[in-house]
């Protein structure tokens, strides 16, 4: 049996062993501030990240403190309400990709056989292309918007749910209070429901923070390529984008990117560092951690 | 009469890719009457374990039948277990697997008793009954020591009114101290309600003080079956007879325990 499925549930305890690492506090510090920017984006000082002006390419300086684009828009604002059109869309994203992958997963460990193979098979034709090229062709198909770059990620990221769930399913299902259930007379739903899933619950959450900050990454990047946001959209991803065609004008491609740097790794710090909380096996590690 | 579970030439065989399937129960009858208890003994995979899954509808039988108050027990497969049969309950071996993590101990029994529907007893009087505390519902497994994670299986399990419980080794993973304690207490718990016992053990030192027959079982066969004191007393196979022998002597006499 694995350690993790006899384990107490000491959610309550170890979370706070999360937050004695310093970096899951830097981590968790980075997405709360970039989640109130995004909430606050309409009220705070800003330009409004549309408005086109004569003052072209100008560098930061006092009136524009990240400079303006092509168009004279604010390289400041449009930086920040980006944050309003990335996190939401990533949220959508990854708890679409969670629950479709962890449903699938689920079913396909859990009753095996032949539902296993087909599910399991066609996650196999998922994996075999690379991720950003299958997306890039699902994303081109359906036209470029942010909804549909959405769609595709949601299409090629599932999988990575389905298969980690699946083999959770596979090790849970075997434990004796899972069969004790099935001689009480619970059918395949309450089993799963009331045995099987909060006792895996744990490796998923940490999976999909993890995932937060790649999709954030890829999103951008379908945008990047011209197959997400559509201008005058500010995304971070195609602001990038439009940044590296003025070369000489550092700034454009410079502040959106370092948005995306940071908030992929305020969500990897935090994944981190729940999944060495949540691990029964790296636990005491952390718990031993001195900040 | 029937008997409450009849076993009748019952193997259940395991296919190994690759390699010749594998006999683990091999044509075993046996039977079960009501307010019985049944010790089912024999070393590490002999089968037993294999035997009293496959009572619980959980392996399917190659060949025999066994039969739960003359209804033949099914395999369990994806659909919810037919309602008469979830009077067959188990106690299992490991108490740090048999509980779910992540449920408070009465909501456990609590979904036990629904088995049971109007004949359930209340949680409090289950949790009495195994010598723990009524409190102890509002608690999660993670707080309780072994011994008392399988009375609380042993509560679950009672919970449901079984007519048939089965101890898959319910002590061999307890200390020595608390064996005969957990044993005796299942075979009160099961008589009081009426339940029959199918105690399962390597131990026969223990089994003897509880059951009322003893079958021996080795490499899939049932190689002698009694009366517990006629087995003890007077061992006919001779893998009885080693058992018996490798039982330590407590005394240093040179005799088994507990016969003076």
């Amino acid at each position: 049996m694995t350690a993790a499925a006899i384990a107490p549930p000491r959610r309550r305890m170890r979370l706070p062993a999360t937050w004695r690492r310093p970096l899951a506090l830097v981590g968790a510090a980075v997405i709360v501030i970039w989640v109130l920017i995004s909430v606050l984006a309409p009220v705070l000082p800003l330009q409004d990240p549309l408005h086109q002006s004569s003052a072209v390419l100008t560098p930061p300086s006092a009136g524009h403190l990240l400079g303006t684009d092509e168009l004279g828009r604010d390289v400041l604002s449009r930086t920040l309400w980006g944050a309003q059109v990335s996190l939401p869309l990533a949220v959508v994203l990854v708890l679409a990709s969670l629950v479709i992958g962890s449903v699938l997963g689920a079913v396909a460990g859990y009753i095996g056989g032949i539902v296993d193979e087909v599910i399991m098979r066609i996650a196999d034709l998922v994996f075999a292309f690379p991720t950003i090229i299958l997306a890039m062709v699902v994303a081109a198909a359906l036209g470029p918007s942010l909804t549909n770059a959405v769609i595709a990620l949601t299409f090629v990221n599932w999988p990575n749910y389905a298969r980690v769930m699946r083999a959770l399913v596979l090790g849970a299902r075997g434990q004796e209070y899972v069969i004790a259930g099935r001689l009480l007379g619970s059918g395949p739903f309450t089993s799963l429901r009331r045995d099987v899933l909060p006792n895996v619950a744990s490796p998923m959450l940490v999976l999909a923070t993890l995932d937060f900050g790649n999709q954030i990454l890829l999103l951008s990047g379908l945008s990047f390529l011209g197959l997400g946001a559509v201008p005058p959209t500010p995304e971070w991803g195609s602001m990038v984008g439009a940044g590296v065609q003025q070369f000489s004008s550092w700034w454009l491609a410079t502040f959106p990117g370092l948005a995306i740097f940071s908030v992929v790794v305020g969500f990897n710090f935090l994944g981190d560092a729940l999944r060495d909380a949540l691990d029964p096996r790296t636990a005491g590690a952390v718990q031993g951690t001195t900040v | 009469m029937t008997a409450r579970l009849e076993i009748d030439e019952a193997t259940v065989t395991y296919r190994q890719p690759g390699r010749r399937s594998l006999t683990a129960v091999d044509h075993v009858s046996l039977s079960l009457e009501a307010g019985e208890v049944l010790g089912l003994v024999g070393e590490s995979g002999c089968g037993k374990s294999t035997l009293a899954r496959a009572v619980c509808g959980l392996e399917p039988l190659a060949s025999g039948t066994i039969r739960f108050d003359g209804e033949p027990v099914g395999k369990l497969g994806l659909r919810p277990r037919e309602s008469r049969q979830r009077r067959i309950q188990m106690v299992f071996q490991n108490p740090y697997a048999s509980l779910n993590p992540r449920r408070r101990i009465g909501a456990q029994i609590e979904d036990a008793r629904a088995v049971a529907g109007r004949d359930a007893a209340p949680v409090e009087r289950l949790l009495e009954q195994v010598g723990l505390e009524p409190a102890v519902a509002r608690r999660y497994p993670y707080e309780f020591s072994g011994g008392q994670r399988q009375r609380i299986a042993i509560a679950r399990a009672m919970a449901a009114a079984p007519e048939v419980l089965i101890g898959d080794e319910p002590i061999a993973s307890l200390d020595a101290s608390l064996q005969a304690r957990i044993a005796s207490l299942m075979r009160d718990v099961a008589l009081e309600q009426g339940a029959s016992l199918l105690f399962i053990s390597h131990d026969l030192s223990v089994v003897r003080v509880i059951a009322d027959r003893i079958a021996v079982m080795q490499a899939g066969r049932i190689v002698e079956e009694g009366p517990t004191d006629r087995v003890w007393s007077d061992p006919r196979h001779p893998y009885t007879r080693r058992l018996l022998a490798a039982i330590p002597i407590a005394d240093g006499l040179g005799r088994l325990p507990a016969e003076a």
